[in-house]
């Protein structure tokens, strides 16, 4: 076991008491934290689906040991509609994915839905081949891409319309 | 429809019945990260489980010691085959496979033993505290030794034989026919869902326990799991947790059984989650499959008569080889009239990973073959192979090469024609990252080489040869709002999507409940498989909301005593067409209408002791074209475009639709150039994403819909055919198919190589 440390997740302030030291930051945000939004389809660093913003960067949460990031500011799937919460409102990257039918199973949604919006904090527009790249990273069993990259798209629309 | 466009969705707030694509309801909980998958479960209490899995593919068991592992801090329970108190073994088509195993371990990552801790890593350390004494024993891995080998199961290595005939078997017996030869191989591929196996077992003061788990299939999964436990059925309540992708490898059990051991042995609640490594070694597989063709034609192109041997590796247990089999065999020639055949298919056992469903299910593998001898063919006559095709199609009327007519819709014609007919939007990609090696940038443009072609799929719908199949769905409407009960199992298809629609096009409503997913309010729905829910499930709910609609009509026309020819439900108002009657279907329904129905598709027979029969219900074709380019220095393959026309029978759901066959073809494209389980002596060598490779963004070209082919198929719910897994079918064979083309290379096994086409040339001839 290890010593007591603190995680910020979403803006709020964790403290995690009991914690062994070998957990990774995944598992301690989904059995510990009861933020389940992360997923765990390899936790070998393959699949994306646990991608969670650490401060400014993205990360595979299962890749990251728990204590190491204590004192970051952790983001995940639960805190990118925060801004919208009060109102009920989804972030332009979840509606879109939702409009788009970009979800079928959803296990690798949430690890998406952080790569597509790092994607855009960046590059407000992004050609096919940026998209692509950038979401290479997360895999997806369901779909083939094919709505997911309609998803981006329309994100991208709302997001500059939303700028302007 | 012409190419993939956005603008498919009407407008989603009004109309949202068949047709439309309204969004998931599921949606949003799973963009928010609300929505529970079963790896998200937790509970009060909760212990962790573990499986100890064989390191061997084939050792004697000469003792077990769980001592030291019991001895631990935080160990609850270790449990062995010993304390399975119901039926040792389990299976879909027969009970072969051990709980745990006992005196004998058959393949690698065999269950030996399980144990319940308060954390992960104590469960982890526990398994490996276990101390096994194994007699290692030669692995029988090679498929074709099996009949002849010394049986490894007290059921024989045999799982099942089908040898087909049909026609006259002197039909080729003459010298002016062209005859083309070839053998073929298909690699072991995995349906790689990414949410993990996963579930929560809960123990219940009944003696009985409930158990949450991801499958598609709960009620056969209950029947299976109480047996092992020796309970009730009753006692054995299953419910569905979120399902992380399915795609076949959730039809067997898994960590099933071991949960709800585990919860009753310690009387907790117990949490069980497969790490990747461990969930390749925790569920079957596609059948990995030899196949040797001769398709002999007139020198017109007519087929005259065509012959197969195919031999599938079971592995270690039966699960569904039986039905995939079968599959194979009945569909080895392809959509296309053969009035004489004679086609063996052999599944066997061997010390390899077990293997079953996938979606496609035996047909995948046969596509690949009967796509490449048409092309062969074509070659022999010198004939153009897309006319060779259309020559030869199957058309409703016509005997398939089990005796079978098809009486139903099969537009095998129109489906090759808008295929082949679609232009293409493929240019020479500028980017060197677009070229074959990607990121690699390896490709020098002038050396890549390009390849198109084209292939047709074919497969039936549903469970077949006599399998009484069924599924049940309950519809109550109450103050306007109609809830629908049904057991169909939520994959990520969008059934649950389907489900509102109907209900919403046969009853008026807006809002539509679905209740919890469960066995215990409501019987079997049957298996989220075989492309078989939309025509089963939401038959069973379009009948059971037309029962609450007539039944509703019939009450309201006694009440205010008008004839109840005269009353309609429209816009959400029961109301009279002479005008007397006109009331919104909220009060109309304060007092509520239900209706249970079991929906049943018309009876299929099976297949006699010549593989002749009436054995399937229905049919579905498909064609993919697709364009690759090779580089042939390096081997590598980059999938340019693929273009595909499907039969459908009826579009219910556009996007969905979209979703079926985009994703569909990622996984025949994975099979064709990328995926495959490598196994070496029985062991998996790549079980991890790191070596297991699933296309990616970068991998996946844009998938062009030519045509989905709407011609309402007869009894099947508003006309519309399953199309899951036609897209997996041709995508693969196409594929492969324009490697060909683009490299001139034989290319006879999938997936393709970079060593298949850079070292061809090396390989002394006749060894590829
Ligand atoms: S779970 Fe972290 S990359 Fe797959
Ligand atoms: S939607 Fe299932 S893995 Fe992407």
């Amino acid at each position: 076991m290890t010593g007591p440390y603190g995680l910020t997740v979403n803006g709020h302030r964790h403290e995690i008491a009991d914690g062994w030291v070998g957990e990774s930051l995944l598992f301690v945000l989904r059995e510990r934290l009861g933020l389940p939004g992360s997923k765990n389809a390899c936790e070998e660093g393959e699949c994306g689906s646990c991608t969670v913003r650490l401060d400014d960067q993205l990360v595979c949460s299962c890749l990251v040991l728990a204590a190491a990031a204590a004192d970051r500011s952790v983001t995940t799937v639960e805190g990118l509609s925060a801004s919208h919460e009060a109102d009920g409102l989804l972030s332009d990257v979840q509606q879109a994915f939702v409009d788009a039918g970009a979800v079928q199973c959803g296990f690798c949604t949430p690890g998406l839905l952080m790569a597509v919006d790092d994607l855009l904090n960046h590059y407000p527009d992004p050609d096919d081949l940026t998209v692509r790249e950038a979401i290479s990273g997360n895999l997806c069993r369901c779909t083939g891409y094919g709505r997911i990259l309609d998803a981006v798209d329309r994100a991208a629309s709302a997001r500059r319309e939303a700028q302007t | 429809m012409s190419a993939v466009s956005t603008t498919l969705v009407g407008d989603r707030k009004r109309e949202a019945g068949i047709g439309e694509s309204p969004p998931r309801p599921d949606g949003v909980p799973k963009v928010t990260g609300e929505f529970a998958f079963s790896s998200d479960l937790w509970h009060d209490r909760m212990l962790w489980g573990g499986t100890l899995r064989s390191p061997h593919p084939s050792a004697r068991i000469r003792s077990v010691d769980i001592g030291p592992a019991m001895a631990m801090a935080g160990v609850y329970t270790v449990l062995t085959h010993a304390d399975v108190p119901g039926a040792a073994t389990y299976g879909l088509e027969h009970p072969d496979q051990p709980v745990l195993a006992a005196d004998v371990v058959r393949y690698e990552g065999e269950p030996v033993a399980i144990v319940a801790a308060d954390h992960p890593e104590t469960a982890r350390r526990a398994l490996a505290a276990i101390v096994v004494d194994y007699e290692i024993t030669e692995p029988l891995v090679d498929p074709s030794l099996a009949e002849a080998a010394p049986p490894i199961h007290p059921d024989g290595n045999l799982l099942r034989r089908i040898h087909l005939r049909h026609g006259d078997p002197a039909a080729a017996d003459r010298n002016d026919l062209v005859v083309v030869e070839g053998t073929y191989e298909v690699g072991m591929q995995d349906q790689a869902f990414l949410g993990p196996e996963s579930g929560l077992a809960v123990p219940a003061e009944d003696g009985g326990v409930e158990l949450y788990v991801a499958t598609q299939w709960l009620h056969v999964d209950r029947d299976q799991v109480a047996a092992c436990l020796g309970l009730d059925p009753g006692l054995v309540r299953l419910t569905l947790a979120g399902v992380g992708g399915a795609f076949g490898a959730r039809e067997d059990l898994s960590l099933h059984v071991h949960l709800c051991l585990l919860a009753l042995h310690t009387g907790r609640p117990v949490k069980m989650v497969y790490g990747r490594e461990e969930s390749f070694h925790g569920h079957v597989h596609r059948h990995p499959a030899k196949l040797w063709y001769r398709h002999h034609a007139d020198t017109d192109g007519t087929l005259v008569r065509v012959e197969a041997r195919l031999l599938f590796d079971g592995g270690s247990y039966a699960s569904s080889s039986g039905a995939v089999i079968a599959n194979a065999t009945c569909f080895a020639a392809g959509p296309y009239r053969v009035p004489s055949a004679d086609v063996e298919g052999i599944v066997v056992r061997t010390n390899n990973p077990p293997c079953g469903a996938m979606r496609g299910f035996g047909a995948v593998q046969t596509c690949m073959a009967h796509e490449a001898q048409m092309d062969r063919l074509a070659g022999a006559l010198g004939m153009d192979p897309i006319e060779l095709r259309l020559h030869n199609a199957l058309t409703p009327g016509d005997r398939l090469i089990t005796g079978q007519v098809v009486t139903g819709t099969l537009p095998v014609a129109e489906v090759i024609r808008t295929c082949a007919g679609s232009p293409s939007a493929a240019t020479r990609p500028d980017q060197p990252m677009s070229r074959p090696g990607g990121a690699g940038r390896t490709a020098d443009a002038t050396h890549v080489v390009r390849g198109e072609a084209l292939a047709v799929g074919f497969k039936n719908l549903m469970f077949s040869e006599g399998f009484d199949d069924s599924s049940e769905a309950r519809c109550e409407l109450q103050d306007g709002v109609a809830t629908i009960t049904c057991a169909c199992a939520e994959v990520g298809q969008g059934f649950v999507t389907l489900a509102q629609q109907i209900a919403r096009e046969v009853l008026s409503v807006e809002e539509v409940v679905l209740a919890p997913v469960e066995t215990a309010t409501i019987g079997s729905a049957g298996s989220t498989s075989a492309s078989r829910q939309t025509w089963m499930s939401g038959g069973a709910v379009q009948m059971a909301c037309e029962e609450v609609r007539t039944t509703l009509l019939v009450r309201m026309a006694a009440e205010y005593d008008v004839p109840v020819d005269d009353l309609v439900l429209a816009d959400g108002r029961v109301c009279s067409l002479s005008g007397s009657l006109d009331v919104d279907l909220t009060t109309a329904t304060i007092e509520p209408v239900t209706a249970d129905v079991v929906h049943r598709h018309a009876p299929t027979f099976p297949l006699d002791a010549d593989g002749q029969g009436n054995a399937h219900v229905s049919f579905a074709v498909s064609a993919h074209r697709a364009i690759v380019d090779v580089d042939p220095d390096l081997g590598l393959v980059k999938v340019v475009e693929l273009t595909t026309s499907q039969d459908v029978g009826r579009i219910l759901n556009p996007t969905q639709a979209l979703g079926q066959l985009e994703g569909g073809a990622a996984q025949g494209l994975g099979l064709a150039v990328m995926e495959e389980v490598q196994v070496v002596d029985g062991r998996i060598r790549n079980a991890s994403f790191t070596d297991y490779l699933v296309p990616t963004a970068l991998d996946m070209p844009p998938v062009r819909v030519a045509a989905l082919i709407e011609q309402p198929e007869p009894g099947a719910p508003f006309g519309a055919k399953g199309i899951g897994e036609p897209p997996t079918i041709s995508s693969t064979a196409a594929i492969v198919a324009a490697v060909r083309r683009a490299t001139g290379l034989d290319l006879p096994r999938v997936p393709v190589r970079p060593a298949d086409i850079a070292l061809a040339d090396a390989a002394p001839r006749g060894a590829r």
